[in-house]
């Protein structure tokens, strides 16, 4: 599946609703390292995921079992694949050519209990996945997606959000400390519905997830969050895409991320879009960074384009802070330990994404998860 | 009755230009209860030795003691220090990102008292004491110090002082860059701090000013690294009158010690 460009391919695409798109991973030249959506991203780690050969057969996993939640493979070329988006990377395109069949997942009504889908046996080898998480009208519904294990994955996910749903996402990495995952995550929301999509991804390799959100129908609305952490040699990238497409829309990304040890690498790129239907617009999107040691480095680029001039309020922020030896002084000379204080400062930082979660044993687990992270770092000498 | 005793103390700093030696046998015991001024001109050490009593590991201490009650301040990590008892209000307080006021001074309180505090009365004593500080409430939710102006900075050290209750508190330029009602509230709270515990204070100040409303036993007049003269309150009084020159003039054929007080206090 194919969307033609005007524009041939090979010309730096200026704005994001023109850059290319197809399903098919040899519509895009192989990846050098010098691409706007590559820039950033350590290319020989992903050579595997890059290309065609994929395993894509269907992939393990468990789901909970809540009234109104269902579950099935259904064919790539069925109508509910591809209403969300199509890919904009290699990667991305890789996934979806190399994927046999897509999970679908059906939420149906208002859902008294969380929905858990948990992946923790994908293995080592290189492989596709599909999944389809559809959200019928008015339903009101929280999927927790948890990631663990190894992997080497490259995946797409879909959300249609349908009319006057209210649908909360919740994805949590922590993977082993050697996979590799590339994702990107299409949103479709259509009229009045909310989606509410947050990120936490404190174990991998490398990890890449790119949620790609499109407010389709008028008075939609989005909510963003990220947490990550990412330590020695651990690379985390998050490219987000808002595209304002109707009336009377909302959005709001957040990203917070820490950084501790050598070569602890993060990257946001925030692209919010506020297309020419999108009157009344009103958005923000701001990343900060807590860099907790030296030798780490974040990256954070935000973008925005409007082409429309009625709007309420449109902004973007990003500011990258260090955790200094001053900093430690200070909170030293008031009794705490150095330990303590650097679970302070990142506990403090991080807990506003976190929170966000209102699961309260998965926030508890994350906020154990966070301080495992900070003491491995602290044991493995990074510093 | 608390001692905290300085002996013989010699500290060098690295500088671009080398080894410098900021401090160069300084003698001073306090006592609970007492309030000592250190006066000196800008470049005299008295920051250095503001610092080097807390343990900023930018200062090497070379020679000398310092003892509380005994024991030796300098084996003790920064924050075995503060919880013995002893307590630093920085000239230029830090910025904590992401580190709600809140969450800091309850952390704090904890790490000095070794449990935490009952929450109903810790809620009651921050609020009581903001409010004596005249600190807006809003002060709490915000991260430490992170956009605080300089006065609401030295107010938030003097909170920290109330709310942790030190044995000894070194209060290094708390009067600088204060106005003059500023400079009352922050004056009434070491006072009461005083009052309260018996606290004793090593009050560092280049101007006389703070001394109207903080009232020291002992004053002591540092040049060139060390206490060139000593005496009491009237000591202060005749520095206000005569300034430093008389000092200064003396300690100039000691040239390679007087750095600049922006270098000996730069530790930001």
């Amino acid at each position: 599946m194919t969307i033609t460009e005007t524009e041939p391919k090979f010309i730096p695409v200026q704005t994001r609703s023109e850059r290319f798109k197809s399903s098919d991973v040899t519509d895009f030249p192989a990846v050098t390292g010098r691409e706007v959506e590559w820039r950033y991203t350590p290319a020989a780690p992903i050579n595997d995921l890059v290309d065609n050969g994929l395993n894509g057969a269907h992939y393990e996993y468990t789901l909970t079992d809540v009234d109104g939640v269902s579950a099935r493979w259904i064919a790539m070329h069925d109508d509910l694949v591809a209403r969300a988006g199509l890919p904009e990377d290699r990667a991305s395109a890789a996934a979806w050519s190399g994927t046999q069949e897509a999970l679908l997942l059906t939420l149906d009504g208002e859902l008294d209990r969380e929905v858990v889908l948990t992946r923790d046996g994908l293995g080592a080898e290189a492989r596709a996945a599909h999944t389809v998480v559809r959200a019928m009208p008015n339903t009101v519904a929280t999927l927790i997606l948890r990631n663990s294990g190894q992997a080497k994955l490259a995946e797409n996910i879909e959300f249609i959000v349908e009319d006057g749903a209210r649908l909360t996402v919740v994805t949590v990495q922590e993977w082993d400390d050697d996979a590799l995952h590339i994702a990107t995550h299409f949103a479709q929301v259509q009229r009045d519905a909310t989606l509410k999509h947050i990120s936490v991804t404190l174990g991998g390799r490398l990890v890449r997830l790119n949620p790609s959100i499109h407010l389709a129908g008028a008075g939609a609305g989005t909510e963003l969050f990220g947490a990550y952490f990412s330590d020695s040699g651990q690379h985390i990238e998050h490219q987000v895409y808002v595209f304002h497409d109707a009336p009377h829309q909302r959005s709001r990304v957040t990203y917070k991320g820490a950084l501790q040890g050598k070569s602890a690498h993060t990257v946001w790129i925030g692209d919010v879009l506020i297309g020419q239907n999108a009157v009344g617009t009103d958005s923000y999107e701001q990343n900060r960074n807590l860099v907790l040691t030296e030798g780490a480095q974040a990256d954070s680029v935000p973008n925005l384009e409007i082409e429309i001039g009625d709007i309420v309020g449109a902004g973007h922020a990003s500011a990258t802070g260090r955790f200094d030896d001053e900093q430690l002084f200070y909170l030293q000379s008031r009794g705490i330990t150095e330990d303590e204080a650097r679970r302070l400062v990142v506990r403090g930082f991080l807990v506003e994404i976190v929170q966000q979660i209102r699961s309260p044993e998965l926030e508890e687990h994350l906020q154990a998860a966070i301080e495992a992270e900070l003491a491995t770092t602290a044991d493995g000498g990074a510093r | 009755m608390s001692t905290l005793a300085i002996r013989d103390l010699h500290v060098t700093v690295e500088t671009d230009q080398g080894t410098k030696e900021i401090l160069r046998g300084v003698d001073l015991t306090i006592k609970t209860g007492e309030i000592h001024a250190i006066m000196g001109p800008n470049g005299s050490g008295k920051s250095t030795l503001a610092y080097t009593i807390a343990g900023h590991p930018k200062y090497t201490v070379t020679q000398g003691t310092i003892e509380l009650d005994g024991e030796d301040v300098l084996s003790l990590t920064v924050d075995e220090r503060a919880r013995r008892g002893l307590f630093l209000a920085m000239q230029y307080p830090v910025e904590i990102p992401g580190v709600t006021n809140t969450n800091f001074l309850r952390t704090a309180k904890t790490a000095i008292d070794g449990e935490s505090p009952s929450i109903r009365s810790w809620t009651k004593d921050v609020k009581t004491a903001m409010s004596n500080l005249k600190m807006d409430s809003s002060f709490a939710s915000r991260n430490v110090n992170e956009g605080f102006s300089g006065g609401e900075k030295k107010r938030n050290e003097i909170l920290q002082l109330e709310l942790l209750k030190p044995k000894f508190a070194v209060l290094d330029e708390t009067d600088s860059g204060l106005d003059i009602d500023a400079l009352k509230i922050v004056s009434e709270g070491v006072n009461r701090a005083h009052d309260n515990t018996n606290l004793g204070v090593l009050l560092i100040t280049h101007y006389t000013r703070i001394l109207r409303y903080i009232k020291p036993d002992f004053v002591h007049v540092f040049v060139a690294g060390r206490v060139a003269e000593e005496g009491g309150p009237e000591l202060a009084e005749q520095l206000e009158e005569e300034g430093y020159v008389r000092f200064v003039s003396e300690g100039e054929a000691d040239t390679d010690a007087v750095l600049t007080d922006d270098e000996t206090a730069s530790v930001g």
